[in-house]
């Protein structure tokens, strides 16, 4: 093996710091969340106990952060699947030529390229003019969906890609018709993948602020409720709840590898 | 009867997704570009037309906002490129190992996966006047007093913004320099370059689509933003995103509106600026 230049061990030392300013923060509030009953905001940590993580679950502490989870939770799921749905539907149709495909590419893409808060602004204004209420789960629902469903188009796009066509063709040279085809050969082919969108489509759903503020009606989602919170909570219990909602999304991304794991070992056997 | 079948299924399959963005993306940007020459009585918006919402952006104080906002765009743009760039290049030529190649790039995205609200919370202990960054610079004798500026300042802004955009400029970046044959590189250095002359003229020019990419994210996603700026910021600290979020909080949807159009144009024009500079269609 070559001997490694200046530049390796002086790059590796940027990434090190790269990846130290990504992450300290983050480990500050978990150490932080860990504190004692008298914690506050900063260090150094006063007591270790489980205190502050318990409070969160206490309702005149944080407000109803439970609800807004599950608020988030469902909304999560919901545009998990339509996303999965409507880029799968439309990468199969990418597949085929048809008239009108560059502008539906061009007005998904233009969806991220778009200001969110413009996103935000016009589904409230239209549904005010409609005389629609707004809801999390009727104008916050669509505003998630320009957010996941390009990332998720785009993923797709790039699956088919690199999709062979030959195991179709068999299958209908075997007699299979459209749907069966796509049910027992192209869906356990592209399972994986999915997996990575149906991942990524709750997690920013899961997460998204901007697109939701403007639209989620009466009762906020969660990133929402801890926005709220920004302004009025003054103790641990802010970080603690930061906390439980990072190691759920961490949660999240181990279970899609198990998944996407299980899958591909299917798939070689 | 299957002919006609094959050819109009391409488009019941397209439908979905084409009304999504009809419904959530198209039409309310439509009904922003209505609203915004309407007419505020005070309390509501009034169907009507009067320039007048647009006169005010042009107001100095408005137009201070944008110059503020491009101030953010450029800082935050420039630190992701001058972040992402050397973690790009480190990852895709000195790691060697593909194993380790996709761990080192996972442990940069995983932030991304964790909600935006929290990671700007967790700057609280390390910059605030009380935080590490203070103590540290106490303990050692090197400030007098705790550094103010280092939270609820355009620092702060800039700071939070380039923690949370980074990934979108690192992606793009990885991406279009694993593309890169490696056979092209060895010939250069066959033909005599330097390392630096590499970079230059093999790896930047190959990398540039990827750059491009990545800077359209950042920039669109600072134009728009106003979390960072709110929860960063001082009262000093003034984005366009902020102003139209101010204007709905009063009820003003005509003025939000006439900003979100320019906003959108002025999107667009840089968006479009960044296109004629770099063709990023091979990515595509």
């Amino acid at each position: 093996m070559n001997k490694r230049p200046l530049s390796f061990y002086f790059l590796a030392a940027f990434f090190g710091l790269f990846v130290l300013f990504l992450y300290g923060p983050m480990i500050a509030i978990f150490m932080l969340s860990l504190q004692g009953p008298d914690g506050t905001l900063t260090f150094p940590m006063r007591g270790f106990s489980f205190y502050w993580l318990g409070q969160v679950f206490q309702e005149q502490r944080v407000g109803s952060f439970v609800e807004a989870f599950q608020r988030s939770l469902i909304l999560g799921i919901g545009v998990l699947l339509l996303s999965l749905i409507v880029s799968v539907m439309a990468g199969l149709a990418f597949r085929a030529r048809f008239r009108g495909a560059t502008f539906l590419f061009y007005l998904t893409i233009s969806s991220l390229i778009v200001p969110s808060v413009l996103v935000s602004l016009g589904i409230g204004i239209a549904f005010q003019v409609l005389g629609l209420e707004t809801n999390w789960f009727s104008s916050g629902l669509g505003a998630h969906l320009t957010w996941t469903v390009p990332f998720a188009f785009l993923i797709v796009l790039g699956v088919f890609n690199r999709f062979n066509p030959s195991y179709e063709e068999a299958a209908r040279d075997l007699g299979a018709n459209d749907t069966k085809t796509f049910w027992e050969v192209v869906f356990p082919l592209i399972a994986p993948s999915l997996i990575g969108v149906g991942l990524l489509s709750f997690t920013l759903s899961y997460d998204e602020f901007t697109r939701t503020s403007l639209v989620s009606g009466q009762d906020n989602t969660l990133p929402l409720e801890v926005f709220g919170m920004t302004t009025n909570v003054t103790s641990p219990a802010l970080y603690a709840l930061g906390t439980l909602t990072t190691l759920f999304s961490f949660t999240m991304i181990v279970i899609a590898f198990i998944g996407f794991q299980m899958f591909s070992k299917r798939q070689q056997q | 009867m299957y002919k006609t079948w094959k050819g109009v299924q391409p488009y019941l399959l397209a439908t979905p997704q084409t009304l999504v963005f009809l419904l959530f993306l198209i039409f309310p940007i439509l009904m922003i570009g209505l609203v915004s020459f309407w007419e505020f009585n005070g309390y509501t918006m009034v169907p009507g037309f009067t320039l007048s919402n647009y006169a005010d952006v042009f107001t100095e104080v408005s137009l201070r906002t944008y110059l503020n906002t491009f101030k953010y765009v450029v800082l935050v743009w420039f630190f992701c490129l001058a972040i992402a760039f050397p973690v790009s290049y480190f990852l895709a030529f000195h790691i060697q190992n593909q194993k380790l190649q996709i761990i080192l790039f996972l442990i940069c995205t995983v932030p991304f996966w964790t909600s935006n609200i929290i990671r700007m919370i967790s700057w609280i202990p390390v910059l605030g006047k009380e935080g590490l960054i203070n103590s540290l610079l106490l303990n050692l004798n090197l400030v007098e007093q705790p550094v103010e500026w280092l939270l609820y300042s355009d620092f702060a802004v800039v700071l939070g913004m380039v923690h949370l955009y980074n990934f979108f400029m690192i992606a793009p970046i990885f991406n279009s320099m694993m593309r890169i044959d490696r056979n092209l590189i060895t010939a250069a250095e066959d033909m005599g370059a330097s390392g630096f002359q590499i970079l230059k003229e093999v790896i930047l020019p190959l990398t540039a689509p990827g750059i491009a990419i990545g800077s359209i994210f950042v920039v669109t996603l600072v134009m728009g933003e106003f979390i960072t700026v709110r929860l960063m910021g001082g009262g000093q600290s003034a984005s366009v995103g902020k102003l139209i979020q101010t204007q709905i909080g009063s009820l003003q949807y005509p003025l939000a509106a006439a900003n979100a159009v320019v906003l959108l144009i002025v999107t667009l024009f840089l968006v479009a600026g960044i296109l004629r500079v770099v063709d990023i269609r091979k990515e595509l």
